[in-house]
């Protein structure tokens, strides 16, 4: 073991699939380097675990530069480990000691079921996207950028939204397992730009409705999401959530019988 | 294509109602603080008699009474909706704990520091706010409330309730004051400062003022 290599004691959620109950299962990993990523780390286990016969760790990952929002983890009661803005993948070995317990848990909420081991479906992020994660825009050429003024604070607020990586550290977080960051982030990129307006009310309007529907927990303003966002998302974006949708309900109408809305 | 009908039964909209009750409370909490602190003029009760007097019985304020015990039963009622929609939506609890982190405990404990505030609230009641009213129903006359406070208040027991009571009310008020204007949606860099230290200074100050009057009368001070 050269200098500064460590030796840790692994707790991690062992899971078979969906349908089975899972447990913490404890692992040791010897002569860990300080310079390694928490995922590479976890690679070394998986190469143990399969010299062993034994099935591998299941764990989402992607591009290892902190920025497709893929892996996840909730490492020592925290999602994406020690440290703030920044996620799994860049969460380095050096952030703990030798002789460490380390705790690993995938994302708890009930809209995120577990599919295996440390992996769990966040596709209820996606059908939130999918209601209303969008602009309506005319095909064909492109028209002049200057053509639309966006006042320079609008678009960097719209721009430190558009930030969020969808990562559901979010949800991790918080003591209800609310999505509302997330949400708001989504609904508040599109509703600062002038891009965003046409479906701006029924875009607060659908996206809410189906965060609720996948059964995330409501905001309690703990601050927790934002305390936690590898991006650095502000709950600013949850208060412009609060009132985009408070202002949508009151006055959006409903859509007439044949008029070709349905 | 969903419609604004789910106005009534989306997580927002309990929020806000959430947090317009516990505004409108707080407003309660002020009128309640100020004329019982008449006690601490210590002219053996007269100037509070007289204020307390007038809010048992003017008219308008009784039908104001029906609305303050309706906002209390809105707060209640839907906050008890919002604490068991918030515990089924997370099924299995973690197993390491790190939340301290990143929020406060107290943040994370509304619905059981309103369950205290609630048990302290049937208790509260039962000392003065029934007995009185039943008497001006039965006789048309109010009670001694002041001579019932000094009669309660001389219990050690009863004193350290309405004390712990108080303290867990700050607790409530030092996140619920600032969280009702986030879910109203008023969150703004120039304004955020005034509501972050009116609410911390005013969680602080009204349960100690509340605190104060039974500490105070136990200890003989209010005569």
């Amino acid at each position: 073991m050269s200098s500064g290599n460590m030796n840790l004691t692994l707790k991690i959620w062992r899971q078979k699939n969906v349908s089975t109950a899972g447990k913490m299962v404890s692992y040791q990993v010897t002569d860990i380097s300080p310079d390694m990523s928490f995922l590479e780390m976890l690679d070394v286990l998986n190469e143990q675990l399969i010299q062993k016969n034994e099935e591998p760790i299941a764990f989402d990952h992607d591009c290892r530069e902190g920025i497709c929002g893929m892996c996840s983890l909730y490492i020592n009661g925290r999602p994406h480990g020690p440290g703030s803005g920044i996620t799994t993948c860049q969460l380095h070995m050096r952030s703990f000691k030798d002789g460490d317990t380390i705790i690993i848990e995938p994302w708890r909420a009930k809209a995120f079921p577990v599919i295996k081991d440390l992996v769990v479906d966040r596709s209820a992020f996606d059908r939130i996207i999918a209601k209303g994660g969008f602009i309506s825009v005319n095909t064909g050429s492109a028209q002049d950028a200057n053509n639309l003024p966006i006042p320079k604070h609008d678009a960097d607020e719209a721009f430190n939204s558009a930030a969020c990586i969808g990562c559901g550290a979010c949800v991790a977080a918080c003591v209800n397992s609310s999505a509302m960051l997330f949400v708001s982030a989504k609904v508040s990129q599109l509703s600062l730009l002038p891009q965003g307006q046409p479906e701006r009310k029924q875009r607060a309007l659908d996206m809410v409705h189906q965060m609720d529907v996948e059964g995330f927990g409501s905001c309690s303003n703990t601050g927790a999401c934002e305390a936690e966002c590898p991006k650095g998302i502000s709950i600013e974006n949850i208060a412009r959530l609060n009132r985009e949708y408070l202002i949508a309900s009151l006055t959006e109408k409903e859509p007439k019988k044949g008029s070709g809305d349905n | 294509m969903s419609s604004n009908k789910g106005l009534f039964k989306s997580s927002i909209t309990k929020k806000i109602v959430m947090g317009l009750t516990g505004l409108f409370l707080i407003t309660f909490l002020i009128v309640h603080a100020g004329v019982n602190a008449l006690i601490f003029l210590n002219d053996g009760g007269q100037a509070f008699l007289k204020g307390a007097s007038f809010m048992g019985t003017n008219p308008l304020i009784r039908i104001f009474e029906i609305v303050l015990v309706l906002g209390l039963l809105l707060h209640i009622i839907d906050g008890i909706i919002i604490t068991r929609h918030n515990k089924m939506a997370r099924p299995i609890a973690y197993y390491g704990k790190g939340a301290s982190a990143n929020s406060t405990w107290y943040s994370r404990s509304m619905g059981i520091l309103g369950l205290l505030i609630l048990l302290f609230l049937i208790i509260h009641s039962a000392h003065f706010w029934i007995p009185n009213r039943y008497a001006q129903f039965t006789t048309g006359h109010e009670i001694d409330l002041f001579g019932r406070m000094k009669f309660i208040f001389s219990h050690a027991w009863i004193v350290g309730i309405y004390v712990g009571a108080c303290i867990a009310l700050s607790w409530h008020l030092m996140h619920g004051f600032k969280s009702a204007f986030q879910s109203l949606g008023l969150n703004h860099s120039k304004y955020n400062p005034i509501i972050k230290t009116v609410g911390f200074a005013f969680s602080i100050v009204c349960p100690l003022v509340f605190a104060m009057m039974p500490i105070s009368m136990y200890f003989g001070l209010i005569q």
